[in-house]
């Protein structure tokens, strides 16, 4: 670090030289402080208190005030300062709470002038007025300040911060009469010295204790802060309350602060534990420090600027028992270091991406965009020439939309929120979730579903039909699957998805007159694939009581079904939805348009994995009623749950996995299965799609998955008479003892759910309100507001 | 014992909390029962504590509604409520910030996964032969899926456990010698090092059931009855008077004794607090103008450190731990040593060097986070924990005493504060006390009822608790100063 750099900066008329460099000291420092002529600086700590002298090239120990036989604990400060005005003044704050004056003007080898033993516990900080000869200030442990005259035995006036410990005092620079305290308890108090019975103005600036503070040197009202929750603020005194201007966040409790001088925004801190670097930040810049002093190997315990006009010399003494003076100059600037690069994309296929700016421009002047179908958009921020390092490391950001109007995830919102993943028969959730990939012209997607519903239901189906119903009628029924399947292979696009959609209908008029009639399955006509999950859903709706019956034609097949033989009347609503959905807005997309299957290559390529199944699905046709199960496939869906996965269509992979449940989830490792679920929960939740993200972590079976939904549970409430937060239950106030929500109908509390109009605020019970407004349309609480429930 | 539990678990906290149930009802109980075959654990103890006469303890239905509250978070958290939660309930304000802390570091967000928590709890615990704790976390540490052969021994859990074995063990009696050899041999252990975020954890969990085993025995928690030795399967109507105990060999003093000897010395102990309050006020009186050298200062400090050493109790024979809790621990001889007895010179500790509110609760919050600020909260409370009472005084400031107690634990530990008067103790706390507060800290299970009633005679039992509160949470921080101080020094 010896970087042979000199400086010679001219300062009115003397002028200040030096280096990087540091000397040994033989003890750990705990504060330092330098002279006014900026050539000594005194560095005190537990078993130290030495002058040093600021020679050019290196530091000269000049005197020793620690003197004596014995050591006495008045003598292991905690602070010390030099008066700036008087430069053979100095104080010491001891640990054992002796405040102790030194005169260096005193003949004799001991310089110690006088000792305030006035408070009880350790003093953490000392201060002479900056202007004043005589005034000297002083802050303890045992919550008190007192300010000495030098001229007098005791203190001349207390003031006392409520029993917490103080721990930083400044003078304000500008103001004659204005101190400023910190606190253990994270507060700031400013205190008018000749009112000593209380404080002009006490604000909260940190979390934790405020370690130290620091007047800016030019601008009056400036304050700046630093605690020991890791952040630097800076406060505009001057307004009525103290404003906060900026807050720098640092990596480690800030135990010292100091404006560097001549630069207006630019200040120095030290931490306490852990991190023993010094930076120097821009306070408009918080992130990134200006510059960084690497040299101590332990915490830096005092920093100061050597001179007050001068922005380049910092000194500093640490706890590794060395003293340093740094140079600017030779700073390590991590800004130089940082990488001004970002690159993202947005929701819907922007992409954001920013740069130097040098390179940018450079580029963009070769290569023109507007040309193109995706255009750029330049933000390029205004160079201001006050701003620090301009150019250094600030960059260009260029956005690139995709073609607006395009739409293009819009399938992947209407999948999402239509797909039905769980609560129904395996062959239903498949036949419904065919259909809607089939309406979002998605054919390849409805088709897969489709054949899953083939590949895992039917062979377990087939039996219960032959239960009611002939051998050779269920088999049949298998045979003209395939056939199906062949015919859409032969004609895809938008003439079979009507008919398609026709025979669905067809089907859904069969099974209403098959619930009492029980008839289907010889209904030859059904020549559609869809029609076939008539006779399955009816079967598994109804035929519940002959379970045992199914084991023992099938026990293999039927038994993962059976979780899913749920309620019949549940077959209700879900038909029922289906007849509602109106048809999808948008037809058949251009397939080029989506992001994923895009251009004409990805088509053929996506489709000839699928191609190969379904020759696999024929040839297995054969094998049909030699009970082929369904494990036989499983490598296939493993084959095709990757395929999705990879070529980004990551929803339909989750949607199958949670579909089939524990059919396919054997085949496929836990870990792919848990980054196929966070990244569609991403997904999800990046389109605002909350309640289908928490259903997916609901129905996942990854334990790091559907723990995700357990964490941060507590739902915050504050009462709405005090307003103060209701802490240990929602409904009741702790402080007014009164119910927080009454519901306007029942008048009783309302525990649960509780829905309240916009209006006039009045509200209930969910129940209550809904069944309220069937009847009126006035508010129930009597207000007289037209409440609108929606 | 296993059977004993599940069986009991889901009604243990009112069988715990009260013999509310009478024998008649137990008997009844117990006829109906007994042709099931089933046998009924009865609850041994007289009250969460064997100290503290039970109708001194509140009883669980009278709470008030902040308690109550604290009961329900309590009970929610842990699925019991403890003999410890009723005790500490005396000063509901500290236990709140003692639930909170504890079940953040047992079932919240931190780097240790939650059976090693346990197990490392049941270490902590086994070091002071706290049965009370130990046979707690066993079920926890089951319960959350732990290992049953970890049970059967150190040796048997794995080896990065092993390691911490003997940081534990000088954790728990010498604090003073870590050294950031043994951190460092933490961490660079190849595949069984820590990390410095778990050894955090793990060493905040250490000093907590340190304290905790401190508290414990302190206050002569009774065990609970889902565990060994908190419950009979003999029917009462026998000379069930013969209460096991595991530790201690304390047996309850009937009522009837108590009192008597309570009323011979009421008058005495009377004085005693006159006595105290004197003091006190003498000391606040002529702070000012009597002023001490500084050699006088720091000799007093020192004089006070090695006295603390002699301050024993009289019986100090050597108590041999139940066969349950000795497995879990090695090197059973390895116990409080005080350092100057032996010659060993430790350097004192200077707290303005290393505290804990700049340095600790950085270097805590840094790599474990929340944590600081929870047991930042905790030490807050019970040192300015106070109702201006002592005894039957009201209106009193009792911040000189509890600093004088907080500094002589400290003290004893060879933590020193520049700013403290060590003479202050000697005024403040008396013999007795001493032993109470030395024996508590140091060597918790030698406790006796006797040690407990003996000091601050007439002074209330919730007085008492407070006290161990002071306690505890002084040598949590003692013990937590050490350690971090060694962490940071390797870190450096």
């Amino acid at each position: 670090m010896e970087k042979m750099s000199r400086v010679t900066t001219a300062l009115g008329g003397g002028v200040l030289t030096g280096r990087t460099m540091h000397c040994h000291l033989d003890a750990p420092a705990n504060a330092i402080s330098v002279c006014r002529d900026a050539a000594q600086v005194v560095v005190a700590g537990r078993s130290i208190f030495k002058i040093y002298a600021i020679e050019e090239e290196q530091f000269v120990e000049k005197l020793n005030l620690r003197v004596g036989r014995k050591p006495s604990l008045n003598l292991s400060c905690a602070d010390v300062v030099w008066h700036q005005m008087d430069e053979n003044l100095l104080a010491t704050a001891a640990t054992n709470g002796v405040v102790v004056t030194w005169n260096l003007g005193r003949p004799s080898r001991n310089k110690q002038d006088q000792l305030f033993t006035e408070h009880k516990r350790t003093v953490n900080k000392v201060c002479f007025h900056p202007t004043e000869a005589h005034v000297l200030l002083s802050g303890s442990q045992d919550g008190f300040m007192k300010c000495f005259d030098l001229r007098r035995k005791d203190s001349v006036s207390t003031f006392s911060g409520q029993s917490e410990s103080v721990r930083d005092v400044q003078f304000s620079i500008r103001d004659y009469f204005t101190f400023a305290s910190t606190f253990e308890n994270g507060n700031v108090q400013l205190w008018d010295i000749r009112r000593p019975d209380r404080c002009e103005r006490m604000f909260t600036a940190h979390n934790g204790p405020v370690f130290c503070c620091d007047w800016h040197p030019e601008d009056r009202g400036w304050l700046a802060t630093g605690g020991r929750d890791k952040m630097v603020k800076v406060w505009d005194m001057t307004t009525h309350r103290a404003k906060e201007m900026h807050c720098v966040q640092t990596i480690a409790s800030v135990a010292r602060v100091k404006w560097r001088p001549e630069c207006r925004h630019h200040l120095a801190t030290c931490s306490m534990m852990v991190d023993h670097n010094i930076y120097v930040w821009d306070v408009r810049r918080p992130f990134v420090p200006a510059a960084m002093f690497e040299e101590h190997r332990d915490v830096t315990t005092g920093i100061a600027w050597r001179h007050p006009h001068d922005p380049s010399f910092l000194l500093s003494g640490s706890k590794d028992s060395s003293l340093c003076q740094h140079l600017f100059r030779d700073a390590s600037q991590p800004v130089e270091r940082a990488n001004p690069e970002g690159l993202c994309y947005g929701l819907f296929g922007d992409l954001a991406f920013a740069a130097k700016e040098s390179l940018v421009a450079a580029e963009s002047g070769r290569k023109p965009y507007t040309g193109d179908r995706r255009h750029p958009i330049f933000f390029k921020r205004k160079l201001d020439p006050a701003e620090p390092f301009a150019g250094l490391a600030s960059s260009a950001l260029s956005v690139f939309e995709t073609e607006p109007g395009g739409g293009a995830m819009r399938w992947f919102v209407d999948t999402a929120e239509r797909y039905a993943l769980a609560g129904r028969p395996l062959a239903e959730l498949c036949d419904h979730n065919a259909k809607v990939a089939r309406e979002l012209g998605r054919d390849q997607v409805a088709q897969t579903w489709t054949m899953l519903r083939t590949i895992y239901c039917s062979p377990g189906l087939l039996p219960t039909a032959n239960l009611s119903h002939s051998m050779g009628k269920g088999g049949s029924c298998g045979l003209q699957l395939m056939n199906s399947f062949n015919l859409k292979d032969m004609a895809p696009g938008l003439g079979s998805e009507t008919r398609l959609d026709r025979s669905k209908g067809d089907a859904r008029s069969d099974t209403v007159l098959l619930d009492s009639s029980a008839t289907l399955i010889t209904n030859e006509d059904n020549e559609e694939t869809e029609g076939s999950d008539v006779p399955a859903d009816y079967l598994l709706g109804d035929v519940e009581g002959e379970d045992d019956e199914l084991y023992l034609l099938d026990p293999e097949h039927t038994h993962p079904e059976e979780p899913e033989c749920v309620l019949p009347q549940e077959a209700f609503p879900l038909r029922h939805e289906i007849v509602d959905t109106p048809p999808g807005p948008e037809h058949l997309q251009d397939k080029a348009d989506s992001p994923h299957v895009s251009g004409s290559e990805a088509d053929v390529a996506s489709l000839a994995p699928v191609d190969s199944s379904f020759s696999l699905l024929s040839v297995s046709h054969a094998l049909y009623d030699s009970r082929l199960p369904p494990d036989f496939f499983s490598m296939l869906v493993r084959d095709m749950l990757h395929f999705y996965a990879e070529q980004g269509d990551v929803q339909m992979a989750v949607s199958v996995l949670i579909v089939l449940g524990e059919r396919v989830r054997k085949d496929i490792d836990e870990q792919t299965q848990e980054h196929w679920y966070t990244s569609y929960i991403d997904l999800l939740q990046r389109f605002r799609l909350w309640n289908v993200s928490n259903e997916v972590v609901k129905l996942s079976t990854s334990r790091a998955v559907s723990c995700l939904n357990q964490a941060s549970t507590t739902l915050h409430v504050n009462c709405s008479h005090c307003k103060r937060p209701m802490s240990s239950r929602g409904w009741v106030c702790d402080r007014c003892h009164r119910c927080a929500s009454m519901c306007a109908v029942c008048h009783h509390v309302v525990k649960g759910l509780f829905v309240w109009c916009q209006g006039c605020s009045h509200g209930g019970h969910l129940q209550h309100i809904m069944k309220w407004l069937e009847g009126s349309s006035h508010c129930p609480a009597g207000c007289g507001h037209l409440c609108e429930y929606s | 014992m296993r059977l004993a539990t599940a069986a009991s678990e889901a009604y243990t906290t009112p069988l715990a909390v009260s013999e509310l149930l009478s024998c008649k009802q137990w008997g009844a109980g117990r006829d109906q029962n007994e042709e099931l075959g089933i046998r009924i654990p009865r609850p041994l103890g007289q009250g969460p504590s064997r100290f503290i006469p039970e109708k001194e303890i509140l009883q669980v239905g009278s709470e008030d509604a902040q308690m109550h509250a604290l009961f329900a978070d309590s009970f929610a958290a842990l699925g019991r409520l403890d003999n410890i939660t009723l005790v500490m309930v005396f000063h509901p304000q500290y236990l709140e910030s003692f639930l909170k802390t504890q079940h953040y570091l047992l079932q919240m967000d931190g780097p240790l996964p939650l059976h090693y928590r346990h197990y490392i709890g049941i270490m902590a615990a086994a070091r002071h032969q706290c049965s009370y704790l130990v046979n707690l976390h066993v079920n926890d540490f089951l319960h959350v899926g732990g290992d049953p052969k970890w049970l059967n021994g150190l040796e048997n859990a794995p080896q990065k456990l092993q390691n911490l074995g003997e940081l534990n063990k000088v954790l728990a009696h010498r604090p003073w010698l870590i050294t950031k050899e043994h951190i460092e041999g933490l961490l660079k252990a190849e595949e069984h090092s820590w990390s410095l975020a778990e050894l955090v954890h793990a060493v905040v969990l250490l000093t907590h059931y340190h304290s905790l085993a401190s508290f414990t025995f302190g206050c002569g928690i009774s065990p609970e009855i889902h565990c060994d030795g908190g419950h009979t399967f003999r029917p009462p109507s026998v000379s069930n008077y013969c209460i096991c105990d595991i530790t201690n060999g304390n047996h309850t003093v009937d009522e009837m004794q108590v009192n008597s000897t309570e009323n011979v010395s009421v008058s005495d102990s009377f004085f005693e607090v006159e006595a105290l309050m004197e003091k006190m006020r003498q000391l606040q009186e002529c702070r000012d103008e009597e002023e001490a050298s500084q050699e006088e200062m720091a000799s007093r400090f020192e004089i006070e450190k090695r006295e603390s050493m002699f301050v024993f109790s009289s019986d100090d024979e050597e108590v041999t731990p139940a066969r349950d809790v000795s497995r879990h621990f090695e090197d059973p001889s390895y116990g409080y040593k005080d350092f100057s007895r032996h010659g060993m010179h430790v350097p004192t500790f200077r707290v303005q060097d290393y505290c804990w509110e700049d340095h600790g609760y950085s270097l805590v919050n840094r790599l474990y986070p929340d944590v600081g600020q929870l047991i930042d909260e905790k030490f807050h409370i019970a040192y300015n924990l106070t109702y201006n009472t002592m005894a039957m005084h009201k209106d009193v400031d009792t911040s000189m005493l509890r600093r004088a107690i907080w500094n002589y634990i400290h003290c004893m530990f060879g933590i020193r504060y520049d700013d403290y008067d060590y003479g202050e103790i000697n005024q403040l706390l008396d013999r007795s006390f001493k032993v109470y507060i030395k024996t508590v800290v140091c060597t918790p299970e030698k406790v006796t009822k006797r040690m407990y009633d003996s000091f601050w005679r007439q002074f209330k039992h919730s007085e008492k608790v407070h006290v161990n509160l002071l306690l505890i949470e002084a040598r949590m921080q003692a013990e937590l100063l050490y350690a971090l101080r060694a962490i940071t020094r390797y870190m450096t």
